[in-house]
């Protein structure tokens, strides 16, 4: 390996790769946000609601989880013209993470909802509280102080999912790195080079997970 | 001829970092013996099985047993540990029955008797089982060789130990208070086990808190004070006439 | 809207869906087994207490778990070539998916070792059995019926993995999906059918697995 030429090269391909990371970021970050958005309805349709939705719901999770999220990706980008919704590779892409994310957060809060003593609930009630104000201000706390970590953690496979908008042709970093190698023929660094920036930014998350659950364990 | 003693245990000295846990004890056992070792928690007689077990190195001192020095060698006048096949054969003179029995969670009674004898001993499968299910019955639980040790009670589990290490042919049994984390209904069919070997003329080393079967079971006595053998004699005379202070006190605090 | 449903094109290749899933189920199990293998070593790596091979393990399974496997997939069969080592498709695939179940096996396999109680290796000692013989017929044997839950699922996101193949062209499900959606321009079709077929193995592998698992377990 040349070392000059790589940077010689990498001189080059800086912009390119800044808006491919950019543009993970941007998919990773949408994702998450839409995803926990409606995993937390997922997650408190999968307790509290009406047995035939609650029904719905679980067909609905086990399906997105049951079917790989590159399926997930591919379906959503070709399904989706065909049906009349005119999405772009970024928004079609973004969306099957976020259904992948929103059943990996349902889990969670069910977990965490389902994890908590059922005498708390009845004690709040004893002592006069309705059903919103105990779910307010008893359970959600807890429930939510009890996934954060995995949340954080949960995460990461969301910045690890991105990377399969590049076969749909987004131009996130993985696909931005693969334009860059068409280029250069440098493959073996540049490869290296995007797993290491992925690496860092998983590394990071899972970092500040850890940094969370530590902070969680002392309050 | 004067026969050599059966364990002989000279100068042993243990540390674990800067604690010293064991301060030099001697110890002789001739064949057939029984000894029995008391003393309070903390006082290092876990550490001195474990040692003669070679599952504690030591920094000084000597274990023989039978005449043949276990566990380390001198090479050009330097203390070696033997290597792990040899500490394995000499860990094999002895068989260990622990606390918490520590059967192997996934085979059944007749097959944690075996498995030292076919990988260990390299008995063949049924030759092993006869011996195994031989030894089964002397504990009492024949019956039970099929079922796995989360099936069985901890006084059964604890004889399935008991067959399992001696199943082994041992020259010497060490027993590390085998009766402690049972409940006290369980307490005696293991120490009936225990007297049935002593019976049979197995040479055996005890430590246990139940002092009623201490001096019924007994050749020796040992008591145990801080890392050195504070006393030892006979039952009669180390129960009845204790000579220290601490002994005085630590048979009063116990319950016969 | 103008959709008219019609899954003759997907029945017609049925057969080459089902030997894509078979494929697929293949290269999970034997990236699963030699994985194990590398997961165990590393895992006895981990916690041994010479201080280089405890390192390699770490940046192994730190490495692997905090980048994507695409691009594990692609740096494999894209840019190992580069240094000379040329894999078909179906092998650089099979050594990637390998390599990053290895790293997460190692993860599972620490946590059991841990768990076991050391008891259980003195007293394999005691019985005359050497370092090796207490590992091999006390300690792995009941660490690896401890584990085997996690085995299950692990298993079965490896084999959701599977459909990252199609990435580099490998015949199996997904790419069989993709193939007919262009072919045919049956899109719907394609991906809903595949994406059943994921669903319904993955359930299926679930409970042949819990019933290994109920098999297995130490009473
Ligand atoms: N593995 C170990 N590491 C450090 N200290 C130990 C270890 N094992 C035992 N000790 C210490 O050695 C002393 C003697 O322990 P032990 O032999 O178990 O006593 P006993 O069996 O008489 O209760 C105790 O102070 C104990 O804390
Ligand atoms: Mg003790």
């Amino acid at each position: 390996m040349d070392v000059a030429q790589f940077l010689h090269e990498f001189w080059i391909a800086r912009g390119a790769i800044w808006d491919g990371f950019q543009m993970t970021v941007a998919i990773s970050a949408l994702s998450i946000f839409f995803g926990t958005l409606l995993g937390l309805f997922v997650g408190l349709a999968l307790v509290y609601a009406w047995l035939p939705v609650r029904f719905v719901v679980r067909i609905y999770v086990d399906f997105i989880r049951g079917t790989p999220v590159f399926v997930l990706v591919l379906a959503s980008f070709y399904i989706l013209s065909v049906i009349g919704i005119q999405l772009t590779a970024f928004q079609a892409g973004i969306l099957a993470i976020t259904a992948f994310c929103s059943t990996h957060v349902g889990e969670m809060v069910r977990g965490a909802l389902a994890a908590i003593p059922r005498g708390q609930s009845e004690a709040a009630m004893a002592i006069g509280l309705t059903f919103r104000q105990t779910f307010q201000s008893v359970l959600m706390p807890q429930a939510l102080r009890q996934i954060l970590p995995t949340w954080v953690n949960a995460a990461t496979e969301m910045v690890k999912a991105s990377t399969l908008l590049s076969v749909i042709g987004v131009a996130e970093l993985l696909l931005a790195t693969q334009q860059v190698i068409s280029r250069n023929f440098l493959s073996l660094e540049f490869y290296f080079l995007a797993g290491f920036i992925y690496f860092l930014i998983d590394f990071s998350i899972e970092r500040l997970g850890r940094f969370v659950e530590k902070k969680l364990a002392y309050c | 001829m004067m026969s050599e003693p059966l364990l002989f245990i000279e100068n042993l000295h243990k540390s674990f970092g800067k604690l010293e846990v064991l301060k030099g004890v001697d110890l002789t056992m001739n064949a057939s013996d029984v000894v029995s070792i008391i003393g309070s928690s903390g006082s290092g007689k876990t550490t001195m099985l474990r040692c003669v077990n070679l599952l504690e190195e030591f920094h000084e001192g000597r274990i023989l047993i039978d005449g043949e020095e276990i566990g380390y060698t001198l090479k050009n006048g330097k203390r070696q540990r033997l290597p792990k096949a040899q500490i394995a054969r000499h860990r094999a003179l002895t068989g260990m029955v622990f606390q918490t029995f520590n059967l192997f969670p996934h085979l059944t009674a007749l097959k944690n008797v075996t498995l030292g004898l076919i990988k260990v001993r390299k008995m063949k499968k049924d030759e092993a089982a006869e011996v195994a299910r031989h030894w089964l019955s002397r504990v009492g639980l024949l019956d039970r060789q099929d079922h796995y040790p989360g099936q069985l009670s901890g006084g059964q589990q604890q004889r399935v130990a008991i067959a399992r290490a001696i199943a082994m042919n041992p020259k010497l049994m060490l027993f590390d208070e085998v009766t402690s984390a049972l409940d006290p209904e369980l307490v005696n069919e293991v120490l009936n086990v225990i007297k049935d070997l002593a019976s049979d003329g197995m040479t055996m080393l005890i430590v246990t808190h139940e002092m009623r079967f201490a001096f019924d079971v007994s050749t020796k006595v040992i008591f145990m004070n801080e890392g050195r053998i504070g006393e030892q004699g006979p039952p009669a005379e180390l129960f009845n006439n204790p000579k220290s202070k601490r002994l005085a006190e630590f048979i009063q605090n116990s319950t016969f | 809207m103008d959709y008219r449903l019609n899954f003759d094109a997907v029945w017609r290749s049925f057969d080459l869906l089902l030997s894509g899933l078979a494929l697929g189920l293949g290269l999970a199990i034997v990236s699963i087994f030699i994985g194990s293998l590398i997961g165990l070593i590393a895992a006895f790596a981990m916690l041994s207490k010479n201080k280089l091979w405890r390192g390699i393990a770490v940046a192994y399974v730190t490495a692997i778990r905090n980048t994507p496997i695409l691009v594990l997939i692609f740096f494999t069969f894209f840019a190992l070539p580069q240094l000379g080592v040329r894999l078909g498709k179906i092998e650089s695939f099979v050594f990637t998916l390998t390599i990053y179940s290895g790293a997460y096996l190692t993860e599972v396999f620490r946590g059991g070792l841990i768990a076991i109680p050391p008891g259980l290796r003195e007293a394999g000692l005691a019985v005359g059995l050497t370092e090796w013989g207490a590992q091999r017929w006390v300690i792995i044997p009941v660490m690896i019926r401890n584990v085997l839950p996690a085995l299950s699922n692990n298993f079965i996101s490896l084999f959701k993995d599977t459909s990252l193949a199609a990435a580099i062209a490998v015949p199996e499900l997904t790419f069989y999906a993709r193939q007919i959606n262009v072919n045919s321009f049956r899109v719907i079709e394609s991906w809903t059918v595949a994406s059943l077929m994921y669903v319904f193995a993955c359930y299926i592998i679930a409970a042949g697995l819990r019933l290994v698992e109920r098999k297995l377990a130490i009473p």
